[in-house]
């Protein structure tokens, strides 16, 4: 079963079209990573699949479930990490993973859940400590705990590293990883090429709201005759 | 340098925003304002009176040409009965009936009897203001007589010369007949009730409907908002969910700040009047219903603040969207406290009955007076209000409003509700 299937997918802002009929598909375990500079559309498709957003033309189904119907259900099985997310400040560390987990159950698998957070976060005892007090990486992994620790099916993760220095960048790609290894199918964005050539199984090119170019790092850097991703995505809009 | 922060703070807190509601409401208070009326034109108008003279006697004269110079007569006869229907229709204030011995009484060293039966309309502060000119009527009564025990003879008890009338007291309010107190009296307990309580309220609502607002700029400024809206759990628990939190907050808040506000009014006490002593008490049902109109004007208040709380873009523009709705309670309080439901124009009284916040601050005042319609339609009228407002926030939360500040298309009830359900 294909975990995303977007069809000409278009979303207006009034008279604005941010994305103008865009397709592709997540696969199961896989890493899908939408690149493009700001403003080509990434984070509104993101939304979109993350059920935030309504649809304006075309279709999108998550693991089978067709938005925006059956939202609800789509909800219990992703897990969406926004750009620049913040945690509720007056909250301790383990008390927002509290708040999010029960949102997924209770009991034993509510207890796992949060264990999983904690150990994702690797805060120590900073996690008992108020959000507010965090430095930028510190929340940012927490946030990346809270996203992975429900176990989702799919985690939407909008520019994952964003903001985080080289050794809490590199850190955050490792949990991602060992996620897709559990068997978690991740749907990205991102402007940092470098990153996504690391983590991307697959890659769409966007600009402008249309995907220009999409396929493995490979496939794109053979096919525009470039280096690397970077210059294959220059070649792609012109 | 400074004229340039100057203009830059100018332009980011002076915008359409901060000025449209501004204007509205000093609109809206000036129109009340006029609706309601001068209380200076009302003190110098003559009082409508009617006059029942049974004693006919040399004291009595002089307090019926005091009356008739300073009251409009429009009932002088000798019927008592025909006298209060006629000071009804002519929207008068009370008939004042001297008593058959009322000459003699003081002849005899004894102060003459007045029996005076009050047609109160409301019980606002200024639909007392007529009533206290009678009194002053009635005090100049006092002082004609009084004058002229003194000129007649030095043999006059100085007590009575001092206060040569007593006075039996009757008062009609709203189909109620309560012997013993005057509509001034009664009218100064309700009153009291008409400041404590609707102040109560207003905190209650402005405390609570600035959590909610805030918690709405909190998370949209933290960027906590898309998480959360993203979570398995339906729209419409959380709209309930942030309204009951802040509901939790706004009560812990206006307690404290009641506690001190109890005190503060305290020490202005002046009445020691118990109206269950005149059969106005109010039974357990009349205190449930109090209780049940407050709970749902709270609600109405809280749902309409998510409503304005989806306007927020942080905390700041947050604390601004609470205006319109420390506004509406202020008009609410100014209106209850002045005048009476029943004594408004038609205009004023549907303003009034229009915002949610006023039905528990007039019910308590209704209720003393049987007047069941009013208090349970406003709870109908507040459980509607908050259905609805629900049902915009939780269609808005489904909307793309929430996250790009705009509005997909417009929506009608029909569809509002069917978004509440499905959620």
């Amino acid at each position: 079963m294909k975990a995303v299937e977007v069809r000409e997918l278009v979303k207006d802002y009034g008279n604005f079209r941010a994305i103008n009929g865009i397709s592709f598909e997540v696969k199961e375990g896989e890493v899908f990573g939408l690149i493009g500079p700001n403003g080509a559309g990434k984070t509104t498709a993101l939304r979109v699949v993350a059920t935030l957003l309504q649809i304006t033309s075309g279709s999108v189904a998550v693991f089978g479930y067709e938005l925006p119907k059956e939202a609800g259900e789509v909800r219990k099985i992703i897990s969406y990490l926004p750009e620049e997310a913040g945690a509720y400040k007056n909250l301790r560390g383990k008390e927002y993973l509290n708040f999010i987990a029960k949102f997924f159950g209770d009991g034993e698998k509510f207890q796992n859940m949060v264990q999983r957070g904690l150990e994702i976060a690797n805060l120590g005892e900073r996690i008992n400590d108020k959000v507010d007090t965090y430095s930028k990486g510190m929340t940012r992994r927490l946030l990346v705990g809270r996203a992975l620790m429900v176990n989702p099916r799919l985690a939407i993760l909008d520019e994952p590293t964003s903001g985080l220095d080289v050794v809490n960048a590199q850190e955050v790609r490792k949990i991602i990883n060992s996620s897709v290894e559990a068997g978690v199918a991740v749907l990205l964005s991102s402007h940092n090429m470098l990153e996504v050539e690391l983590l991307c199984h697959r890659i769409a090119l966007i600009n402008d709201g249309k995907i220009v170019a999409s396929g493995t790092a490979e496939e794109l850097k053979k096919e525009y005759d470039a280096g690397n991703i970077e210059e294959a995505f220059v070649k792609a809009i012109k | 340098m400074i004229g340039n922060i100057v203009k830059k703070e100018f332009k980011e807190l002076f915008t359409l925003a901060t000025l449209i509601p501004l204007v509205v409401i000093a609109m809206v208070f000036a129109f009340v304002g006029q609706s309601i009326g001068n209380i200076g034109e009302t003190m110098e108008e003559k009082p409508v009176i009617g006059i029942v003279d049974r004693d006919d006697g040399d004291f009595s004269d002089i307090a019926m040409a005091v009356l008739i110079e300073k009251g409009e007569v429009i009932y002088d006869g000798s019927d008592a009965e025909e006298g209060l229907e006629e000071v009804r229709e002519g929207n008068g204030v009370a008939l004042l009936v001297i008593s058959e011995d009322f000459s003699q009484s003081i002849d005899a060293n004894q102060p003459g009897e007045i029996e005076i039966y009050w047609i109160m309309k409301g019980a606002g502060m200024m639909d007392s203001i007529s009533s206290g000119v009678v009194e002053g009527l009635i005090r100049a009564v006092d002082q004609g007589i009084s004058s002229e025990l003194i000129q007649q003879d030095s043999s006059f008890d100085p007590v009575l010369v001092l206060a040569p009338t007593t006075r039996v007291e009757t008062t009609f309010f709203k189909g109620k007949e309560i012997e013993g107190l005057s509509s001034s009296q009664l009218g100064n307990v309700l009153s009291s009730q008409s400041i404590v309580i609707p102040i109560v309220i207003m905190m209650l609502i402005i405390m609570s409907g600035s959590s909610v607002i805030s918690s709405m700029g909190m998370e949209k400024e933290n960027k906590t908002l898309e998480t959360l809206l993203t979570m398995p759990v339906r729209r419409s628990h959380v709209v309930i969910g942030k309204m009951v939190g802040s509901a939790l907050v706004g009560m812990i808040m206006a307690a404290i700040y009641m506690i001190g506000f109890s005190r503060y009014m305290s020490s202005f006490q002046i009445s020691d009047i118990n109206l269950a002593d005149f059969g106005l008490a109010l039974s357990m049902q009349d205190y449930l219903l109090v209780g049940v109109s407050l709970f749902t004007a709270l609600l109405a208040g809280l749902s309409l603040c998510i409503v304005l709380g989806t306007f927020a873009k942080d905390y700041r523009s947050a604390q601004t969207l609470i205006f319109p709705i420390t506004a509406l309670a202020m008009i609410s309080v100014f209106i209850t406290m002045f005048k009476d439901f029943d004594t408004i124009p038609a205009v004023l009284r549907i303003l009034v009955f229009a915002i949610p916040f006023s039905h528990p601050m007039m019910a308590m005042r209704a209720l003393v007076m049987d007047n069941y319609s009013l208090v349970i339609g406003g709870i109908a009228y507040t459980a509607v209000f908050t259905v609805i407002m629900v049902a915009v926030a939780v269609r808005i939360f489904n909307s793309d409003r929430l996250l790009t500040g705009r509005l997909q298309k417009r929506v009608g009830l029909g569809k509002l509700v069917w978004g509440f359900r499905r959620q």
